[in-house]
């Protein structure tokens, strides 16, 4: 059966998994849309304060609750269901791509919302904002895809919980730093091109490691 | 006719402890081996070294054609059955959408038909909308003997097989076992139940501390 193929079966699954359980986005998307809530109250009624600080704290609330998403998301299945994947000769690339693409999708949601919540209570001032329908999925797409290669080294490793934020920061300080200098520029009405360019390249790098450390990484883990 | 398996001083190491000793073991067609041992005595990790998940750390060993611990392995794990002590199964999906999910990856041209007749098969058609979580353990073990119809394996590997079944589920068991054989396959069964194994097995091992023998 083809890689492609294969993908669609588990984004298929695992998608239909997630909206029925509702485990990510009904569990961390409150807690993200309440961490923007509080920090206004914390710095007061200074609206031009908080038109200038809110983009920042955005992408600082996506990057740890992106961490958390991306740590529950990546829980690899148990003994028995890994085990099933590779009886049924699944590619680990393929288990790879799907659990990004499921992450990407969540991830995606949860800066839509989040963002929208940001909008409401920061009133940013941003112009080109359709830059931003770059910007959201290529930063969601940096951040589920080093979740999912974190999650894949830290099963190996049998030490989950404290390994993933570990593995997952270094990389994603970067990431939301190139995403919070693109809405900085949209902000100030600079260019934010070579921005846009190092969260694609990012995420390419991100991608082809995945792809390529997804059988090593799934073989130590047996 | 080559043998199905073909273990050859077979040892597996873990970093604090000797799993398996010295295991030679060979599996011709037809044939079904029960496996007996006390806990801990490493009748899991026989299986999974039979199953192609765990490398031999000492000896060698073929299954199904391939040496173990070669890539080549990945080629004919779709050949082997493995039901193991934990039925395989995602929580928050459906019996049928489980199937479903096995037929999709096996290339099936109707997962939806393949799924539907796996569970008819087994007793489980009135529960094939039901969540995994919320089946009883006797279904979840049903479900995985459905998902040896629709991969209809040729080496059956089956982890104490009869635990948590009703009697017409343990019917169901011999059916399976029967129609692997009779197809040329073989089987290694582990159980606790020594009485309905061997009517179902033409050899008898035990494992005792790592190292097989007769039972």
């Amino acid at each position: 059966m083809s890689f492609w193929r294969q993908t669609a079966a588990l984004v298929r699954a695992q998608t239909r998994s997630e909206t029925r359980t509702g485990e990510v986005l009904l569990v961390v998307l409150p807690f993200g849309a309440a961490a923007l809530f509080v920090i206004p109250m914390a710095v007061g009624a200074d609206s031009a304060l908080l038109q200038r600080v809110g983009p920042g704290l955005f992408w600082m609330v996506v990057l740890l609750f992106g961490i958390v998403v991306t740590q529950r998301r990546t829980a690899h299945p148990s003994g028995a269901r890994s085990d099933l994947l590779r009886m049924l000769a699944v590619d680990p690339a393929a288990r790879f791509t799907a659990t990004a693409v499921v992450n990407w999708a969540l991830l995606i949601a949860f800066e839509i919302v989040v963002g929208l919540v940001m909008i409401v209570l920061y009133d940013p001032v941003l112009t080109g904002w359709a830059w931003l329908v770059l910007v959201v999925p290529l930063s969601a797409a940096g951040l589920a895809l080093v979740g999912t290669l974190a999650g894949s080294i830290a099963d190996g490793a049998g030490v989950r919980t404290t390994l993933v934020p570990l593995l997952v920061l270094p990389v994603a300080i970067p990431l939301l730093l190139a995403a919070a200098q693109a809405t900085e520029g949209l902000r100030l009405g600079t260019g934010i091109l070579r921005w846009v360019l190092l969260l694609a390249i990012t995420d390419l790098v991100l991608a082809i490691a995945g792809v390529l450390t997804a059988r090593p990484l799934e073989e130590s883990d047996s | 006719m080559s043998p199905l398996a073909e273990l050859d001083g077979v040892g597996v190491r873990r970093p604090n402890a000797l799993i398996l000793r010295d295991v030679s073991l060979t599996l011709a067609p037809g044939e079904a081996v029960a496996l007996f041992g006390a806990n801990g005595s490493g009748k899991t990790t026989l299986l999974r070294v039979l199953a192609t998940l765990t490398a031999p750390t000492s000896g060698a060993g073929r299954v199904l054609e391939r040496t173990l611990g070669s890539p080549s392995v990945e080629e004919v794990r779709p050949r082997i059955g493995l039901v193991g002590h934990e039925p395989a199964l995602f929580e928050a999906l459906t019996l049928a959408e489980n199937l479903r999910l096995v037929a999709r990856l096996t290339g099936s041209g109707d997962p939806a038909g393949t799924a539907a007749g796996a569970l008819e098969a087994v007793g489980l058609a009135g529960a094939s909308g039901r969540l995994a979580a919320d089946c009883s353990n006797g279904m979840r073990r049903r479900s995985d003997f459905a998902r040896l119809l629709i991969t209809r394996p040729d080496l059956l590997l089956l982890d104490e097989a009869h635990v948590g079944l009703d009697a017409s589920a343990s019917d169901l068991v011999e059916r399976l076992v029967g129609a692997t054989l009779a197809a040329g396959g073989a089987a290694v069964i582990v159980s606790h139940e020594r009485e309905r194994v061997a009517a179902l097995t033409t050899r008898r091992l035990l494992l005792d501390d790592g190292t097989l023998g007769a039972a």
